[in-house]
């Protein structure tokens, strides 16, 4: 769905991005990891469109990024860091406006303004304006403003950055229902617990080079002979089966079968706490 | 709604929904506009007499002479006072000025009416430099009472023994013959008039004044000829297009502000050209000022009477011109400013500056010459001039044609190059 090939950047002399290739297919959630300034809001801002690169071809849907701009523009959906709403219009009005810049209209933006509100939750906020929403109500209007025009390819940028545990785990049950209705999502973070949760594959870049291209699995086998593994072992743990595997050359561990978060999930509920 | 016109509504509503902004360039043009108003003449009244005083060291009949008539002056709110009050008075600003008139003045000055060689008395004219304008007024209105006085006394007879003056000039061995001759021919006629006035004066006929100014003015407020000069229009024209700039450098300031939000990032990524993007922030400024100037303008004809006298199609195509100018101005600003701050200092003190230039806090006439013929160029100028034909100057559509083409052909030439220099990626 979303191909780049050779990707390059330089602002002035200082190289940005370097023969970056990255694809992201229907249907598929691609996390694109990388340290501060390895190049990957310079990739996300070139794969939208805000940027132009040096070198290299962009098709969205087989439409070209440069030759048919606009067009290709319309199959992107972008949640940019940095809260792109405008605090003085409703929810509403905010996504309706974003709508209009794609040229929907009429019925049509009003019902997918809904349905975007509907998904990430903030239906019945429609007539508040973001100035009174939470951090995390804000964060998911930023997502539903991107829906808004039903592209083909969403390309997040850190969306999840200071926001409450039910906020991320809402937003990450939204990624999911659009992957499952064949959306391709490039997720830009440096949060490693997202990307082992959502994406299916990860793209790691650093000096805006691209350092790895694989699935969770098989970047975890690339680790070399000798590096501490940690495996998962569904079922009973019998201390029969500790012995067996200590007499093998498997050091055993007890660690906690749930993260901080999930137990933080247990106690304090799934449910959105969005202010009143 | 298309992309243009959904940012357009966008612009225009989130202006008019911040209060603060609309208090700022709605309100404020009102109150100051009110005040200069006010300050600057109001509705037609009076003038206002200038304050002055008159240190009288001759008590002379002719310097008693001058301080009656300037004192039935209404152009003058004359006091006689001693002279430190007198100049004390002055350097607190409570006088405009004070006129010294020195010991042997009447006798001095009549003697010089007829001798220019000899020493003319001198007047000591203290003034306040900081109403500097006044000084020429009172100077006027000093030399016609002076002559006045002097002249009276020189052909009336009654403070001036006119064989003094024909002695001086017999007996002045360096006057030139032909010279003392003719004046000697002149007394000779004086005598002739002061003898005729005595039996006038026997028969009850009005007494000769001496010399007098020959003529009488007439004054006529030249407006639209049916209502009087309202002070308030041209304040309210001078404080719209200072307020109306000041809007147009926040709509500037404002984009410069939007960059480095994802806002600017979001509209970067929709499929909108520079056009689009650019266009509609001119549109919607334009939009922003119209309804501006229609609500200062609004509070200037209900609260303070000022009138559209002139044509209405022209006050509206000032309005339109003049909009699209500011609006194009900040465009300008947010294209070749680097950040928010630094650009809205800069940008306020070249908007005070065009605004002193065109007029807006003191009249042009004021300023050198050289200054004066450089406003002629100055945009604010062609504004506040055609808000002016068009209310209390009464003038016809075309004598603002020329100044609103020019607004109108600047705003292109500002959009052009704001859309060329505009850094359109980061």
């Amino acid at each position: 769905m979303l191909n780049a090939r050779g990707l390059c950047k330089s602002f002035g002399k200082l190289p940005a991005v370097h023969d970056v290739s990255v694809s992201v297919s229907a249907g598929e959630i691609v996390g694109l990891l990388g340290p501060n300034g390895a190049g990957k809001s310079t990739t996300a801002a070139m794969l939208c469109g805000i940027t132009s690169a040096d070198a290299g071809v962009i098709t969205v849907d087989t439409v070209p990024l440069g030759e048919r701009t606009h067009d290709a523009k319309r199959l992107i959906g972008l949640v940019p860091q940095d809260l792109a709403l405008i605090e003085d219009l409703s929810a509403l009005d905010n996504i309706m406006l974003f709508g209009s810049l794609y040229g929907i209209k009429g019925a049509l933006l009003r019902s997918r303004a809904r349905e975007a509100l509907d998904l990430v939750g903030l239906g019945d906020r429609a007539r508040s304006r973001p100035a009174t929403f939470s951090g995390g109500m804000k964060r998911r209007l930023n997502i539903a403003c991107a829906l808004v025009h039903d592209p083909k390819v969403l390309v997040l940028d850190e969306p999840t950055v200071g926001i409450d545990p039910q906020s991320r785990n809402h937003i990450f049950e939204n990624l999911e229902t659009l992957r499952s209705r064949g959306k391709a999502l490039l997720y830009t973070t440096h949060y490693m617990e997202e990307v082992e949760r959502l994406c299916d594959r990860i793209i790691i870049i650093d000096h805006g080079r691209v350092v790895a291209d694989e699935s969770k699995e098989a970047l975890r086998a690339r680790l070399p002979p000798g590096a501490k593994r940690r495996y998962e072992i569904s079922g009973d743990v019998t201390p029969e089966v500790l012995v067996e595997l200590q007499a093998r050359g498997i050091q055993s561990k007890r660690i906690d079968d749930a993260s901080l978060e999930q137990v933080f999930l247990h106690m304090t509920g799934r449910e959105l706490r969005d202010a009143v | 709604m298309s992309a243009f016109a959904a940012l357009v509504r966008k612009d225009v509503t989130l202006y008019l929904t911040n209060r603060r902004a609309l208090l700022m360039a709605l309100v404020a043009p009102v109150l100051i506009g009110a005040f200069m108003g006010a300050v600057l003449g109001g509705a037609p009244t009076k003038p206002t007499a200038v304050p002055f005083a008159v240190v009288d060291l001759d008590q002379s009949a002719i310097s008693k002479r001058v301080v009656a008539a300037m004192s039935k002056d209404n152009a003058f709110a004359v006091q006689q006072l001693p002279q430190a009050q007198a100049l004390e008075l002055v350097r607190k600003g409570k006088l405009r000025a004070a006129a010294i008139i020195p010991q042997g003045f009447g006798k001095q000055a009549t003697e010089a009416l007829f001798r220019p060689a000899l020493a003319k008395p001198q007047i000591d004219l203290h003034y306040d430099p900081s109403q500097a304008a006044t000084l020429t007024l009172i100077k006027g209105l000093l030399t016609q009472y002076v002559m006045q006085a002097v002249t009276a006394a020189a052909f009336g007879g009654d403070t001036y023994d006119i064989n003094q003056a024909r002695d001086l000039v017999a007996n002045d061995s360096k006057l030139n013959a032909n010279l003392r001759d003719a004046l000697l021919s002149m007394f000779k006629s004086i005598e002739e008039v002061q003898r005729k006035r005595g039996s006038a004066v026997d028969s009850a006929q009005p007494a000769s004044t001496g010399v007098s100014v020959p003529y009488v003015t007439r004054d006529f407020e030249v407006t639209s000829g049916e209502r009087p000069y309202n002070a308030y229009a041209h304040s309210f024209a001078s404080m719209t297009v200072q307020f109306i700039l000041l809007m147009g450098v926040e709509l500037g300031v404002g984009l410069l502000l939007m960059r480095r939000m994802g806002l600017w990032q979001r509209l970067r990524a929709a499929p909108l050209s520079r056009a689009t993007v650019l266009g509609s922030r001119i549109a919607a400024g334009t939009i922003i000022a119209l309804l501006l100037i229609g609500g200062i303008f609004a509070a200037a004809i209900l609260l303070f009477g000022v009138r559209i006298e002139g044509s209405a199609l022209g006050f509206i195509g000032v309005a339109v011109a003049f909009a699209a100018l500011t609006s194009s101005l900040g465009l300008l600003i947010a294209a070749v400013g680097k950040t928010p701050e630094a650009t809205r200092g800069m940008a306020i003190v070249l908007t005070l500056l065009l605004v002193m230039l065109g007029g807006a806090w003191v009249p042009t006439f004021v300023f050198p010459d050289w200054l004066q013929s450089a406003t002629r160029f100055v945009p604010s100028r062609w504004a506040i001039d055609g808000f002016d034909a068009m209310t209390w100057r009464a003038q016809a559509l075309g004598s603002v044609l020329w100044p609103m083409a020019a607004m109108l052909g600047l705003s292109v030439v500002l959009s052009a190059v704001a859309v060329y220099l505009f850094r359109w990626e980061e």
